[in-house]
Order: C-alpha cells, then sequence, then structure tokens
C-alpha cells in the first residue's frame, strides 16, 4: 500500500506537460522503481504524481535523419540491452545498464528515469557523458535540446524545466562511429547494488591503430553529479598506446574528480579505485578496437 | 525395519505447493480487515522519554488508537530467549524488557506503537509521532570493552559495569607450562562484526479474541515458548493465550526469541480482542529484532618446536547490545569450544557479556560459532605458519583426537571425523595440487587456497531441557498424521520426520502426512526448533511414538488374522506374517476395520513424550578458493566445498540445501556483511538490504556440499546437528586463502574492499603514488 496523493494518468506527450504545468506540485512517475522506494520511504509519501509510464511513443531505440542514435525515455533497462542498435553501435551502454539492480529492476526501470534523477551513481550515466550524449526535453512551448555537459545543475536536479519532461536520449554519430567503449561498475556486491563509483571509457583509435585518435572518459560516483575527466583526456588524445601513456592519463583523473568520503566509502578508496577503472576500461577499449598497448 | 526412506533424497513434502503458492504464511491467514500496528521506535540510542505529544497522530484520518509507553500501567518483566523455562529461578532467563519502555536503550527501543485502519494511515502517525517525542538525552556506548571502562553509561542497575556476565576455564597450569624452553609464543586479536539474520520473511504477528482468550498467529520458531512469554509479559495465565504458527519464511534463530508477539497480543486486549496485525518493515527487522553478537578476541599460544601446544590463552568480548535475550550463552558457548577444539593441558580462558547500546544481539545460526571459528580458526593458520607446517597437517596433529571424551556434556568423538572430512574436501577442491601451484605467485590477480574447521556439537543436553513429543493419527485408509514440537521453518524438518515415520510404522511415503501448522491447542509440548537439533530430538519421540503406533496395528491384525504378534509385522503398508512372508492384509483394510468394527472399533493413535540425555558432536571442515585482484581490493570466491560428518544422512537434497544455505550466508559474512551504527547518535546507518551487503547470488560460486557418515551411536536415526555448522567454517576459510594468495592475514571481518584497501595500502601492496590521501579510506 502506497501513500500517494494523487495520480494524473498522462495520454500523450502534450498532455503529460499540461498535468505538470496545472499541477505543479506534482512530480513524474516513470518506471517507478526509484520513486516508489521513495514513497515508502516517506520522502515523497503524499505527493501528486503525473504517470508517463503508458505513454508508448516514448519508448524504442532508433537511427533517426540526423544519424543520431534516439533512445525514447521510457525504454527500459532490458530493452536498451538486448536492442539491436544499441548492440551494434553503443554496446557499452546495453552492458551498463545491464548491472542496474536485479532483472526485475531492469525490467520497469527507464533510461529517462535513470538520467532525470539526477544522481551520480546512475548506471547510464557514466557512458552517456562519455558518448556526449544529448537529451531531448519536450515542454508546452516545444522541444529543446541540452547537451549532457550542461544536463546536471547539481545533485538530483537536472535542467528540467516546469511542464517539461525528457523525452529522448540521442548518441550523436560522431561520439558511436568507430568508437569502442566499456564501462567499469565497482560496487560492494556483483548484483542489486549501486555503484561505489564507477567509468565508462569511449576509444576512437587512428585508422593504423597506433595511437589515441579520441578518448573520452566518464565517472559516476567521483563527485556530486557524473562528470569528465578533461586533463586526462587531453593528455591521452593524439597519444601512442603504450603502458606508460595509459599509467599517466589514469592517474591524471584524479586531477578532474572529487569523490565525497561517506560511510558508504572513504574518499580515498574511491580516489583509488578511479585510477585502476580508467587503466583498465581504456586497455579494454584499446582490445575491443583491434589494438594493441605497448608496454 | 528397513531403511526405504532414510538416506533418500525425496522431495519435501511441502515443494509442491511452495512452487505453486499455495502455502500460507502468517500474512496470508491474516484476514484483510484487520487493523495495522506500526511500532514507534526511539530515536535516541540512551534516553528518557519525558512527554509523547500524540494530538497530531490522533487527527489523521485512519487513525484508531495511539499508545505510548505511559499507558503501560503493569510493568511485567519478561525474558525474550527461546530456551526452555526453567523451574529452577537461578537458571532463568534475564528479564528485562517490557512491552514498551520510557527509557529506551537502543536507537529503535519500542517507545510506543499505534493503530490504524491501514498501512499508510500508520506509516503517518509514525511520522507525526517521531516528532513530537521529547527526551533527556543520555549518554551512550557502543563498544564492548568501552562499555565496561569505569564512568561509562550503565544500561541495567543490576549489572556494573555493563557485564551481563563473565565466566572463566582453567585447566593445568599456564604460567608454569610457558616456563618451558624452546617456545614459540604467537598472539592475536581477531574480531567478528554484526550481522543480521535476512530471513526473507519478516517478522509478522496478529492477534484476535476468542471467548476469554487472545490468539496469536505468528512466523516464530518457537510457540510453545512464545505462549509461555506472552503470560509473562502480560502478567496472566499462560493457558489464556493459543499461539499458532503457520508456514515460515526463515528464522535462522531471530524467530527463536519472542520479538512482537506480546505487543501485539496487548493491543488486541486493550481493543477489546479486535484483530491486530503487526508486520515488521525490514528496516525495523534489521535493528528492532535481533542481531549477531559481534565479538572481539585475544588468543594466545605458546608453541612447542613439534607443533603442539604446550599452553593457550584465550579473551572474548562480547556485544550483547541493550537487552539479555540469550544472555551470557552463545559467548559461553564460543569459550568452552576451545580446549575442545584444540585439546590442550595448560589453558586458561574468559569471556565478558556486555551490555551496550546498540540493537539487541540474540540467536543466529551458529550460535556465536561463526565467530569463535573465525578466532579458532585464523588462529591454528597462524600458529601452523609460525611453525612453518602445512595448515592442513598442522590441524590434523593438534585436533581433538578420536576417542575424546567430554565430561560435563558427555560427548564423545567415536569416529576419525575430522580427517575423513579433510580428505574428502581436499581431494574434491584438489587442495594439494592447487596449494603447489599457486605458491610464489606475483602480480596483481593472485589465488590461494585455504582448509578451516570448527567445532559443534547438535542439542541443548545438558545445559536446558530436551524434550520432544510427537503425536500419531491413523485414517481409515491407513495414512496417518503425524504432529511435533519441532516447526518446519523452511529446513525441512517435516520431510524428515515423515522419512522416519513411514521407515518405522512401515508405510509407504505418501500415507504420512505432516500437520505442519503448530498449534499451542493442539500440537504435542516442544520446545521448538532452534540449536541443530531439529531432526536429532525429534528422532527420539517419533521413533517411540511410530512404535507404540505400530503395536497397535499388529494387536489389530492378530484380532483379524488370529496369528500371533510376534510372527507380524507391517512392511510397506502390508501386514506381513514374518515365519512365511505371506501378506495377511492392508494397512487400509486393517485400519477401516479396527476402525468400524463392532467388536473392539479403536481410534488408532499413539502420542508420547521422549526427554533426550545425551548430545552429539557434529564436525566438518569448509574448503575455499579465491582470486585476489589486489589493485581492485576485490575477492572473488572461485570455489567452495563443505564436507560434513552429520551422522546418518536423512535426505542428502535436503542436507545438501541445508549446507548450501549456510555457505550462502557465511559468504556475507566473510566478504561483504555489517551492520553500522553511526559513532556520534548511535544512529543504525544501514538498515536496508541496499545498504547493508548480504552476498547476493552473483558472488556465489558452485556451493558444493559432501557428506561423511559415521553413524551417529546416541541418536533414534544415527543423525545429528547440520543446521548450523556449515555457517561456522567458512568465514576463516576465506580469510586464510586470502592469505594464502596475498601473504596477508586480515583478523576482521567483513573482508570488504574498505578493508582490503587499507590492510593492502599499509602492506605496501598496491600502488601508493596517492598515498597521502589514501591514509584517510
Amino acid at each position: 500500500m502506497y501513500d500517494i496523493g494523487t495520480l494524473y494518468q498522462a495520454e500523450t506527450v502534450e498532455h503529460a506537460c499540461r498535468l505538470l504545468l496545472e499541477h505543479p506540485e506534482a512530480q513524474v512517475l516513470a518506471g517507478g522503481s526509484d520513486v516508489l522506494v521513495q514513497i515508502r520511504e516517506g520522502r515523497r509519501a503524499g505527493k501528486d504524481f503525473v504517470d508517463i509510464y503508458m505513454l508508448d511513443e516514448l519508448r524504442g531505440v532508433s537511427i533517426d535523419d540526423e544519424e543520431n542514435i534516439r533512445i525514447g525515455s521510457l525504454t527500459s533497462f532490458s530493452h536498451i540491452t538486448k536492442d539491436p542498435i544499441i548492440q551494434k553501435y553503443i554496446n557499452v551502454l546495453g552492458e551498463a545498464v545491464d548491472m542496474v539492480g536485479g532483472p526485475q529492476i531492469r525490467a520497469i526501470g527507464t533510461i529517462g528515469g535513470n538520467t532525470c534523477n539526477g544522481v551520480t551513481s546512475a548506471d547510464s550515466a557514466s557512458t552517456l557523458m562519455a558518448w556526449d550524449a544529448v537529451m531531448e526535453v519536450t515542454g508546452t512551448e516545444g522541444v529543446r535540446r541540452v547537451p549532457i555537459k550542461d544536463w546536471y545543475i547539481k545533485a538530483k536536479q537536472v535542467d528540467l524545466r516546469a511542464g517539461e519532461i525528457q523525452t529522448a536520449i540521442l548518441i550523436p554519430k560522431e561520439s558511436y562511429e568507430n568508437c569502442f567503449g566499456h564501462y567499469i561498475k565497482y560496487s560492494m556486491r556483483n548484483a542489486l547494488d549501486i555503484a561505489t563509483t564507477g567509468c565508462s571509457v569511449n576509444v576512437r583509435l587512428s585508422d593504423d591503430k597506433s595511437t589515441f585518435e579520441r578518448v573520452r572518459i566518464g565517472y559516476g560516483v567521483a563527485s556530486p553529479v557524473p562528470v569528465r575527466a578533461p586533463s586526462a583526456e587531453e593528455f591521452i588524445n593524439g597519444k601512442e598506446i603504450t603502458g606508460e601513456n595509459i599509467k599517466l592519463f589514469s592517474e591524471m583523473v584524479l586531477e578532474d574528480i572529487n569523490p565525497r568520503d561517506s560511510w558508504r566509502a572513504g574518499r580515498a578508496l574511491r580516489r583509488h579505485i578511479s585510477v585502476v577503472m580508467a587503466d583498465r576500461a581504456i586497455r579494454e577499449c584499446v582490445r575491443l578496437a583491434g589494438g594493441e598497448v605497448h608496454e | 525395519m528397513a531403511a526405504k526412506y532414510i538416506g533418500q533424497g525425496v522431495n519435501r513434502l511441502d515443494a509442491h505447493d511452495k512452487a505453486i503458492g499455495r502455502i500460507k504464511y502468517t500474512d496470508d491467514m491474516c484476514d484483510k480487515g484487520a487493523l495495522i500496528i506500526r511500532v514507534l521506535h526511539s530515536t535516541v540510542a540512551n534516553g528518557i522519554v519525558k512527554k509523547i505529544d500524540t494530538t497530531e497522530a490522533e487527527k489523521i484520518p485512519g487513525v484508531v488508537r495511539v499508545f505510548t509507553c505511559f499507558d503501560l500501567e503493569e510493568k511485567h518483566y519478561y525474558p525474550t530467549a527461546g530456551h526452555p523455562w526453567s523451574t529452577d529461578p537461578a537458571h532463568q532467563d534475564i528479564a528485562d524488557r517490557l512491552i514498551m519502555t520510557d527509557h529506551p536503550l537502543f536507537y529503535g527501543d519500542d517507545i510506543g506503537a499505534v493503530v490504524a485502519e491501514d498501512e499508510v494511515a500508520a506509516a503517518r502517525a509514525i511520522r507525526a509521532l517521531e516528532k513530537s517525542v521529547e527526551y533527556e538525552e543520555l549518554p551512550f556506548v557502543l563498544d564492548a570493552q568501552e562499555a565496561m571502562k569505569e564512568g561509562a553509561p550503565l544500561l541495567h542497575e543490576k549489572f556494573p559495569g555493563n557485564v551481563l556476565a563473565h565466566t572463566e576455564i582453567h585447566q593445568g597450569n599456564v604460567a608454569e607450562a610457558i616456563k618451558e624452553p624452546g617456545l614459540t609464543k604467537v598472539e592475536g586479536w581477531y574480531e567478528t562484526q554484526p550481522v543480521q539474520h535476512c530471513h526473507i520473511e519478516n517478522f509478522i504477528c496478529f492477534a484476535y479474541g476468542e471467548g476469554d482468550r487472545i490468539t496469536i498467529v505468528t512466523s516464530t520458531q518457537i510457540p510453545h515458548i512464545v505462549r509461555r512469554v506472552i503470560g509473562q509479559a502480560t502478567g496472566m495465565d499462560w493457558g489464556k493465550f493459543r499461539v499458532i504458527k503457520p508456514y515460515v519464511g526463515g528464522g535462522f534463530g531471530n524467530k527463536q526469541d519472542v520479538l512482537y508477539e506480546p505487543l501485539c497480543a496487548w493491543i488486541c486486549m486493550q481493543l477489546g480482542g479486535r484483530l491486530v496485525k503487526l508486520d515488521v518493515p525490514r528496516e525495523e527487522t534489521f535493528i528492532c529484532n535481533r542481531i549477531r553478537h559481534a565479538i572481539k578476541y585475544h588468543i594466545t599460544s605458546w608453541m612447542r618446536p613439534d607443533g603442539t601446544f604446550a599452553a593457550r590463552t584465550i579473551k572474548a568480548w562480547c556485544n550483547n547490545g541493550a537487552y539479555s535475550s540469550h544472555g551470557h550463552a552463545i559467548a559461553a558457548k564460543g569459550l568452552n569450544a576451545f580446549p575442545q577444539l584444540y585439546p590442550c593441558d595448560n589453558i586458561d580462558g574468559e569471556t565478558w557479556t556486555v551490555y551496550t547500546n546498540r540493537s539487541v544481539a540474540g540467536a543466529m545460526r551458529g550460535y556465536g560459532m561463526p565467530q569463535a571459528s573465525y578466532a579458532f580458526e585464523c588462529h591454528a593458520e597462524d600458529c601452523a605458519r609460525a611453525m612453518k607446517m602445512d595448515p592442513l597437517e598442522f590441524r590434523r596433529q593438534n585436533l581433538m583426537p578420536v576417542g575424546y571424551y567430554h565430561a560435563f556434556s558427555k560427548n564423545e568423538l567415536y569416529t576419525d571425523t575430522f580427517n575423513q572430512c579433510f580428505d574428502k574436501g581436499a581431494e574434491i577442491i584438489g587442495y594439494y595440487d592447487k596449494v603447489k601451484k599457486y605458491a610464489n605467485q606475483t602480480g596483481d590477480i593472485r589465488r590461494g587456497i585455504a582448509v578451516s574447521t570448527f567445532w559443534y556439537n547438535t542439542a541443548v543436553y545438558p545445559i536446558a531441557l530436551e524434550t520432544s513429543s510427537c503425536r500419531l493419527v491413523m485414517n481409515q485408509d491407513g495414512s496417518v498424521q503425524f504432529q511435533l514440537g519441532e516447526t518446519e521453518i523452511g529446513q525441512g524438518a517435516d520431510t524428515a520426520a515423515a522419512q522416519m515415520i513411514a521407515d518405522t510404522l512401515g508405510i509407504p511415503l505418501d500415507m504420512v502426512h505432516p500437520v505442519s501448522c503448530q498449534d499451542t491447542d493442539i500440537t504435542p509440548f516442544g520446545t521448538g526448533v532452534y540449536a541443530s537439533r531439529g531432526t536429532y530430538t525429534l528422532g527420539f519421540s517419533v521413533k517411540q511414538t511410530a512404535l507404540l503406533l505400530k503395536q497397535k496395528v499388529l494387536e489389530a491384525a492378530h484380532q483379524f488374522t488370529r496369528m500371533p504378534v510376534f510372527n507380524l509385522d507391517l512392511v510397506d503398508g502390508e501386514i506381513i506374517r514374518t515365519t512365511d512372508g505371506r501378506k495377511l492384509m492392508t494397512i487400509g483394510e486393517l485400519a477401516l476395520e479396527k476402525l468400524y468394527t463392532t467388536d473392539g472399533s479403536q481410534h488408532l493413535t499413539a502420542e508420547s513424550t521422549y526427554q533426550i540425555k545425551s548430545n552429539a558432536y557434529s564436525f566438518g571442515c569448509c574448503f575455499a578458493e579465491v582470486e585476489v585482484d589486489i589493485p581492485m581490493c576485490r575477492v572473488r570466491l572461485l570455489n567452495i566445498v563443505n564436507v560434513h560428518d552429520c551422522g546418518q544422512v536423512i535426505n542428502p537434497t535436503l542436507a545438501a540445501g541445508q549446507v548450501h544455505g549456510g555457505q550462502s550466508m557465511a559468504i556475507g559474512y566473510a566478504l561483504s556483511e555489517k551492520l553500522l551504527w553511526d559513532e556520534k547518535t548511535g544512529r543504525p546507518l544501514n538498515n536496508n538490504l541496499l545498504d547493508y551487503k548480504m552476498s547476493s547470488f552473483m558472488d556465489h560460486p558452485r556451493l558444493n556440499a559432501a557428506f561423511v557418515e559415521n553413524y551417529e551411536p546416541t541418536s533414534a536415526y544415527g543423525t545429528k546437528g547440520l543446521g548450523e555448522p556449515p555457517a561456522c567454517p567458512v568465514a576463516p576459510a576465506i580469510r586464510n586463502a586470502i592469505g594464502a594468495a596475498t601473504g596477508l592475514y586480515i583478523n576482521e571481518l567483513p573482508l570488504s574492499p574498505h578493508t582490503l584497501f587499507r590492510e593492502f595500502t599499509d602492506a605496501g601492496l598496491i600502488n601508493d603514488s596517492f598515498a597521502e590521501e589514501k591514509k584517510e579510506g
């Protein structure tokens, strides 16, 4: 039995936006895997909700006219993992969201919810950072696009304005073309857990596979919101694929991240693991890209 | 009596109904119109409740009544441990609980309760009440050794220094023995953490009035004890209460305590017998039920050059939390095991059970032995290493020898159990080859293999009463119902008992039906299931009662066949003339005739009580193989093999299930689980299944269970304890395997990334280029 005030059932995206404007206190309910827990805990007890879960137009993965990969915001984690477009172009995202919770959570949880709740530990977030995803947001005024670097305002707050919902996540072609990625989730057990820290790397090698043409690295739980490590990226881009360069790259991420110290995990542990993850993830990307690390 | 069913892995009798969801647990039996109880818990770790303003809570629609600690007019202090009652006051459990208290002693203590029409109204009322409690906050103490210091906050006036009990053991003369020349001294501190049972079904009960009595339906291991304690807690005659125990979704010892049944019964009485239900949320199950004791040990051994013990000492501090629950029994069990597992002529030992302002520790699978095994087996490994001996050979040399007799318990080690278990386990896991293969590894990822053992016994004789009662009732077709005080709590007790009855009585298994639901109005008296005693103790009353019924059957057969009773037998549902093997009639024909005959009609039943005056050692071992990812500070358990000698295995499938469950529980204990409290406020931090890192299916390798079957001579069916032993040796085996892999032997639990990071950093195993930052971690 859940303590819910009023539940407004949205019939279309436009209807959902209107409901949110009419009921400014109401919150969006998608899969509910976070929201129902928070209602039970009392944090959202008695609140009103606009339920968008029935909006099927927000489900599915496609390639749009601009050759972006377009992931509808209500697409479930298990759908993403099994989707052929994802598997072909950005398999790492399917792998990352396959580490969320357990099978039941992955069947109900949505990538939109994962990114709109603004939490740094979201398993999809570091990969979306490393792939420079673009959030498509729809309101009564129309559609706008928000690059992911501008999406996270602070912990638990994203760039969604009154009457807006996120309708899709776009992965630009230049992020996925000839790119190889690897995500490492570091958690205290191998299922049913939230990341203690996590790292996703996106690598494009030069045509002769001798140098890193472009490397992007995203982190979750390394700062209050998901972040990239620009200093490390800048260092490695154009460099030869050597063990020494990878070591320097990995240690350089510490210049860009700022993990917290809490009873869940110490800052020092998170910093240490961040370096190890960078090293291992970039090496795996090189392997996937058909390159070789010269030690 | 040929064993047709004993030793066979028959399906558990409730398997089908459980698989299709037809089994009724407590909540399934409760009428949907029940009023909902939620408990108001203290939000201070020690304090006096000055006032609770109930005005706001009472205004909430759907709230029926609000009770506070100030509504408890009569204060009946009661004990909660699921121990058999003792009519000798000196042996009774400490009565230190009230249904609600105005002096909460831990964060989560019970200071009031709300009754509402539904869960939402009850939750709203609790949130409103939490804001309206005025406390006088008092200093608190969370650590056992701190609590013993002068000036520490005192929890119970009758227990100075917060020491619930302190006991010692002495044999020989340690002071003299350590003067022997050439001894090597090995010394260590070993520390275990508090954990929780995490049974799938949270504690739940409901109560309703019938006539002038109250019926309580509850998820418990111990219905007859629950009835007694409700009587004590309410100051009413015990027979005024009827306790019903449906199927239970796991207990692991947490439900070997009386939890909220007295509060639920009391509220029911205040409301004139209205149906009320108290369903404890998971968050409260973690901190307001019972937990496993955290115990800190200091062990010293003086070793001779040949690797034998000259003298040994042990000290142990056992953190009991705020109330007595099982009292000193847990600490004492560990201390008493110490001189038995590795006998030595000269031993000094002492242990303290200490009150602290933490959640109450009580019984949990292993009853202190997972903790003690960790300390004993870490230390045994440390001794073997100090003497440069192979750890397995060291154990073979020093463990309890065959023929060892323990005068107090009268336990005897009849067979070469330890070596048989070691040999079997070593072969299954490939121990000796892997020890060689994994020697002298370098690199980031290393493997290790190790072994550990433990001490355990089956039942509670001679410390407490052991009694078992059984009733058998035969139907017209010759099938029987059986009733036992030993409860089915998922472990398969009903199935094991049915196999025994089928064999002893001589009828097919499908003609033996359990009355699984215990009801104190109907079920013969029994103290429930705890320790690892169920299959052992019920065996005595089952055998005695089945033989009684069989005698009645054969006497009836004599009436109908004219053959002498001593030439008759009941085999596989047929009355047999033993002299020529001729089948004279079926049990169905006999039962029908006996019930409806106009010449001596009789309802064929039997009932008897057996008081057990024996106990039995139950030993075994665990081999663990791990892979340690040093930079990632992670351990992967690659392989685990437990070998147990639980005597005659009644049902190999269910026995393996017991072992797998114990291994699973112990994997979390070894690697990830730990309850945390905020040092500054005494508030629990991780009392939910996300932040509390119970191990998941994905953290388990294939779980291997193997058995050595030495028929137990004291036992009705040759069987002995298996419920708890599998949980005992796993954590030290994993610790020792990590040590074998890395050279680091870590003396605390859990061996989580947090612990490994600190240890690996301190030992210089991980790159310390960011050492300055790391020191905090």
